[in-house]
């Protein structure tokens, strides 16, 4: 049918093996710099992390290293379309004006039947 | 119920055949990105508006298990994507036992999730009117089932935690959005988790047989990939639910 | 009349096999995964939702006649648009051209034999039917007031009414739509036939490719939207309840993340069947092949962009609404690109107004002014005046009424021939698709200056002086309702009764003309080669036009469909 028909990549239980180590090894480290108080850096040292080791995932569990073109471009859409969902809602809340209505004291200001 | 590898009648070749599964699973994954992507964005501005609270909320999580469920989820990971190798390679007798590894592994995750929902539903963590951050604090260390070193920290980091979030009742209101999301997002993830294993069952059952080699191996690649996704999200779930204030205990 | 139905043979025959007497009996349809059959399947169960829809509207519109109200409560009131909303919108419009029309002829289109997953297909009619059924359990145990949009708090924690079997009935209909998605973008990568290469595929398939994508990025994030809203509703917990702190208006980012996409779902495949009638029906190939095409990718994408031009007024952050608006004005760039494009293949054209013809006509009127309207609706500023009015009624009611609609009864008329072997009474046809014209817009352009004054929508009163442009929004309603019922009673009498139509009626230059009609089970007798370009009416001898067309037209003048 289409042009692009790949053949099937074996991948060897070596490369396996030491993406499990890889992995097991990155989990070891976002807890170790979990502990560490980097301040707002936290969060991103861990979504660092955890993105690394979801791509080892995607690229070698997953055989995503050597798919087609096609099914790159389809893993790469979702996520360009996840990202699309993240970030145009951020610009709504990064840019809002602290409301008062949603600090405080919740129970207190919640909207009552009449 | 066909035979190895046979063809259906709306393709022309058994190459086209697993060309389309194979596109099919990807595409069905980029759903699931989505349909978590919903809840990792409600986790982002909740955990952006309530740092406080999502901290105190996490910390109230086990590390040490979900760390042992990391880990085992990882090496679930592994023996699936061995019973993939074993399938490319015709060995037929690995299949059905690497993927008996790994469904017993997926198993063990599911049996720790309940462990922990269970000492969350002792400790009045479950959202809803009986909800109570500061429940075992206000116990001895003993009835919530912690060491007393834990139990301190828990009551200094609610008092910290009162103080900086204006008030007890809005800490125990952000605080159940927290909770809220970890029983939404993990409870998601171990639906997906279940899911899995009745597919690893159907799949093991069918291995046995003999079905899977380097002819035909679509099942097993595809819910290998289904398998590796729900890996992934834990991947993420753990830094986002376990490890937000980690630093400050 | 229509095309030159007399080839050499004289009067047609049915095919001696094909597929709706390929077998017989409840089981074979129910169990079936033909393509084709869970078309029909679907045209049976979406018609069934345009009914219960339909008749929430009517009720609407009658309650509407006096300005205090004429036939309800103000609470069933509520219940009653709430209600037509989510027929209409999840169980009617979203399905009714890409399961019914999409199913039956993407196979067709490119030349395959049916899709890549037929058992997936049959899959997501049942669960169509499922999510349905809750839905309609919902509407039968104390109805639905929350409005389609299921907004938080209302509906996950203040409403009274029976929002917990809706949500969980949106949820798994959300999951019929992703399998068609899935199984059409699938289908259109890896099941094409030799030679029909992706810029030789009918613009119809274009635009259910399009479609898909937003389907398959869409939907989901409705799924977990309504989810989360149905675990707040049922268990308690919070997501976006303010109560606890959250924030509603998330609720509505993730909401509108699929739902202004889901306006897309309706709108690109009835602009993919107007792609196809336009040139059938003027003899010409379409006017920039090329640009039709990417422009229907240029809406599903720059779709995405947009969600949050409906939450204007909500709170929403200044600087996120200017860019949301500003991304709101690219949405007509693909879209006036079409509508061009389809103005430009007129021109010149030997047009024939045949039902199909008129419909699609119809269409690039209607969906020019709903689209023109929505516009204003970007425009931050007016936004604040017509927000929630019945301008915004009226405005979306053009695009999915006037547009999504009009497409779909025009693509119903254009490929009846194929789906049945028959074709139907031309005179009523033509007669019904002008009562459809007449009554939409004595229905939907009132309600443009009713909104412009200021009447809000979701209320069951109004000021006495709104009454005579309301009266004359339910006198349009009913001359609509003739327009609908006149289509479904000659349809339904064509199937029996109604003229041999032939392979090729029109004659049209689509793979699914080539075929019989009703075509075989398997679609061809053999995997057809394709060797022509879309739409090419000069370089096919085989559609029986030679020596007649192209000839000029007297006069050179313009011949607009719209002013």
């Amino acid at each position: 049918m289409s042009e692009n028909g790949h053949q099937e990549h074996v991948v060897s239980p070596k490369l396996y093996a030491t993406i499990l180590a890889a992995l097991l090894f990155g989990t070891w480290l976002t807890v170790q710099a979990a502990k560490i108080d980097l301040g707002r850096w936290n969060i991103v040292l861990a979504l660092l992390i955890a993105t690394i080791k979801m791509s080892l995932v995607i690229l070698f569990f997953m055989h995503g290293k050597y798919s087609s073109r096609r099914t790159q471009l389809v893993i790469v859409s979702g996520f360009f379309w996840l990202a699309i969902m993240l970030g145009l809602t951020m610009t709504d809340y990064s840019t809002r004006k602290p409301e008062p209505s949603r600090s405080a004291n919740p129970p207190a200001i919640a909207i009552h039947r009449a | 119920m066909h035979r190895t590898g046979e063809l259906y009648g709306q393709y022309k070749t058994l190459e086209q055949q697993k060309e389309t599964a194979t596109l099919g699973m990807w595409v069905f994954l980029v759903t699931e990105i989505l349909f978590f992507g919903g809840m990792f964005l409600t986790y982002a501005i909740n955990r952006h508006e309530y740092p406080t609270a999502f901290g105190v909320g996490g910390n109230m999580l086990d590390l040490n298990l979900g760390f042992a469920n990391t880990v085992v989820l990882i090496a679930s990971s592994f023996t699936m994507a061995m019973s993939v190798w074993s399938a490319q390679t015709s060995n037929k007798k690995l299949v059905p036992i690497f993927l008996i590894f790994t469904l017993i592994l997926g198993i063990v995750f599911l049996g720790v999730k309940v462990v922990e929902y269970k000492q969350k539903f002792d400790h009045h963590l479950i959202p809803g009117h009986g909800f109570d951050i500061t429940y075992c604090s206000k116990q001895p260390a003993a009835v919530c089932g912690i060491s007393e070193e834990d139990h301190a920290k828990e009551i200094t980091e609610i008092k910290e935690g009162i103080e900086a979030d204006g008030g007890l009742v809005a800490l125990n209101a952000h605080a159940q959005l927290y909770f809220s999301l970890y029983f939404g997002m993990t409870g998601l993830h171990a639906l997906h988790m279940i899911v899995g294993a009745g597919l690893l069952v159907w799949l093991i059952l069918e291995s046995r047989k003999g079905r899977f080699d380097a002819n035909y191996n679509t099942p097993v690649e595809n819910i290998g990939l289904y398998w590796h996704f729900v890996d992934i999200v834990w991947i993420f779930l753990f830094p986002l639910l376990y490890l937000i204030n980690r630093h400050l205990a | 009349m229509s095309g030159t139905t007399t080839s050499s043979g004289g009067e047609y025959q049915l095919p001696r096999e094909h597929y709706l007497n390929a077998s017989y009996g409840i089981r074979s349809w129910l169990l079936t995964t033909d393509h084709k059959r869970i078309a029909l399947l679907y045209l049976a169960a979406v018609t069934f939702f345009f009914f219960v829809g339909g008749i929430f509207a009517t009720l609407i519109r009658i309650h509407l006649l006096t300005p205090n109200g004429l036939l309800v409560t103000p609470e069933t009131y509520n219940k009653l648009f709430t209600m037509h909303g989510v027929a209409m919108v999840f169980f009617f419009l979203i399905p009714s051209i890409p399961a019914i029309l999409g199913n039956f002829l993407i196979p067709i289109m490119i030349g395959a034999k049916d899709l890549a997953f037929p058992k997936i297909n049959l899959l997501s009619w049942y669960v169509y039917i499922i999510g349905g059924c809750f839905v309609l359990y919902s509407f039968g145990t104390g109805g639905l007031d929350t409005g389609w949009t299921f907004y938080t708090p209302l509906s996950s924690v203040y409403s009274n009414s029976a929002v917990t079997p809706a949500v969980i009935g949106i949820f798994i209909n959300g999951f019929s739509s992703i399998l068609t998605g899935l199984n059409f973008v699938v289908t259109v990568h890896t099941m094409r036939a030799p030679g029909m290469t992706w810029f030789r595929l009918p613009l119809f398939v274009w635009s259910h490719y399009a479609t898909s994508l937003i389907m398959i990025l869409g939907t989901p994030v409705i799924a977990i939207t309504v989810l989360l809203a149905g675990l707040e509703r049922i268990f308690h917990f919070g997501f976006f309840n303010p109560a606890y702190g959250g924030d509603p208006i998330l609720f509505q980012h993730l909401f509108w993340f699929y739902s202004h996409p889901a306006v897309y779902i309706m709108i690109l495949p009835a602009m993919g069947v107007v792609s196809e009638i336009i040139p059938t029906f003027v003899r010409k190939p379409i006017f920039g092949y090329s640009f039709v095409a990417a422009s229907s990718i240029g809406i599903a994408v720059i779709g995405f962009l947009v969600w949050a031009h409906h939450m204007f007024v909500t709170g929403e952050a200044t600087y996120a609404a200017i860019a949301f608006s500003f991304l709101s004005y690219l949405v007509a760039i693909p879209s006036a690109v079409k509508v061009f494009n389809w103005t430009a293949t007129l021109y010149k054209g030997s047009i024939s107004y045949d039902t199909p013809m008129l419909y699609a006509l119809g269409f690039i009127g209607l969906f020019t002014i709903g689209g023109l309207t929505g516009l204003f609706l970007a425009c931050l500023g007016l936004d604040i005046h017509l927000h929630d009015t019945y301008f915004v009624i009226a405005h979306f009611h053009y695009i999915m009424v006037g547009g999504a609609v009009m497409g779909y009864v025009g693509g119903l008329h254009f490929w009846w021939p194929k789906i049945t072997g028959r074709l139907y009474p031309e005179f009523l046809a033509r007669a019904a698709a002008i009562i459809l014209f007449i009554g939409f817009n004595l229905t939907f352009f009132p309600q443009f200056i009713l909104g412009g004054l200021g009447m809000p929508r979701r209320y069951h009163n109004y000021p006495p002086e709104f009454q005579v442009l309301n009266v004359m929004s339910t006198a349009g309603a009913s001359i609509l309702a003739l327009g609908y019922l006149l289509p479904m009673l000659y349809l339904t009498w064509s199937m029996r009764y109604g003229k041999i139509a032939g392979p090729n009626p029109w004659p049209a230059t689509g793979l699914e003309w080539k075929t019989d009609s009703p075509p075989l089970t398997e679609n061809f007798r053999e995997t057809p080669e394709v060797d022509w370009e879309p739409y090419d009416f000069v370089h096919r001898p085989d559609l029986g036009l030679t020596g007649s067309k192209p000839k000029l037209p007297g006069k050179l003048s313009p011949a607009h469909g719209d002013d």
